[in-house]
């Protein structure tokens, strides 16, 4: 059988966000809400 | 496998209600796509960190606004974001571009050090001391002129108070102090520069 001399890249599954960022933006996600008044809308950061 | 299930426009859909996971599995689902786009255009971690989180701070809030139109095309919407993100990074980056010394260019091409090295003040002083001994050859008439003009920094018009001698003699004897000193270098091929 025919040996196989090529690796698989570690690159594969190097390229992805860190858990810090994912877990940043779903706190972002929590904590911010959006109020709406009358045709305006408020941007509500509650950490 | 459930979670491939559902599709992008129901999880959108029910983020808009208030289900925040529906948000994480949407991440999950496409944040190696995003990611990596955004890689292929910055090639820096950081910055791509930075990008991918810049997008889905803006994915967020035009959901939690409610503006967004639902036309199942959640990943291109997001991939269109990211895409202006970067355009605007390197926008930000070309009118403030970095010296990070790693390219062709070199920011010590451009900043130098002024002040002369150990060998270039040694021949200044030689320079310096020849030019004194040249001086000491001259006649005493010029070289007073000439020492009160270059080293006291005198005009003519002092000069020639301090000497009891009229300007254009005070000029006439520098103007000769210098004609015989540039013969003196010339006959003995004497180097005066650094």
């Amino acid at each position: 059988m025919d040996k196989i001399y090529s690796r698989n890249s570690k690159n594969n599954n190097k390229l992805n966000p860190k858990d810090e960022t994912i877990g940043f933006i779903l706190n972002y996600s929590k904590a911010l809400s959006v109020i709406s008044y009358k045709k305006l809308k408020f941007e509500l950061l509650l950490n | 496998m459930k979670q491939q299930l559902i599709s992008d426009a129901t999880l959108v859909s029910n983020y808009i209600k208030g289900d925040e996971a529906s948000l994480e599995v949407l991440i999950k689902r496409h944040k190696q796509r995003i990611y990596s786009f955004i890689y292929s255009k910055v090639y820096d971690r950081d910055v791509s960190e930075d990008i991918f989180q810049d997008t889905f701070i803006k994915v967020i809030r035009t959901l939690k606004k409610g503006s967004y139109n639902e036309e199942g095309k959640f990943l291109p919407w997001v991939m269109r974001i990211s895409h202006n993100l970067i355009i605007d990074y390197f926008r930000k980056n070309n009118r403030m571009p970095k010296f990070d010394n790693n390219g062709e260019f070199s920011i010590f091409s451009v900043l130098s050090d002024s002040s002369l090295n150990a060998e270039k003040s040694i021949i200044k002083k030689q320079v310096e001391e020849d030019v004194r001994r040249l001086i000491e050859e001259l006649p005493d008439d010029q070289k007073e002129v000439l020492v009160m003009r270059m080293y006291n920094d005198m005009s003519f018009k002092e000069i020639s108070e301090r000497t009891g001698v009229s300007i254009n003699t005070a000029l006439g004897r520098m103007r000769y102090a210098l004609i015989n000193m540039r013969k003196v270098i010339e006959k003995h091929n004497i180097v005066l520069t650094n």
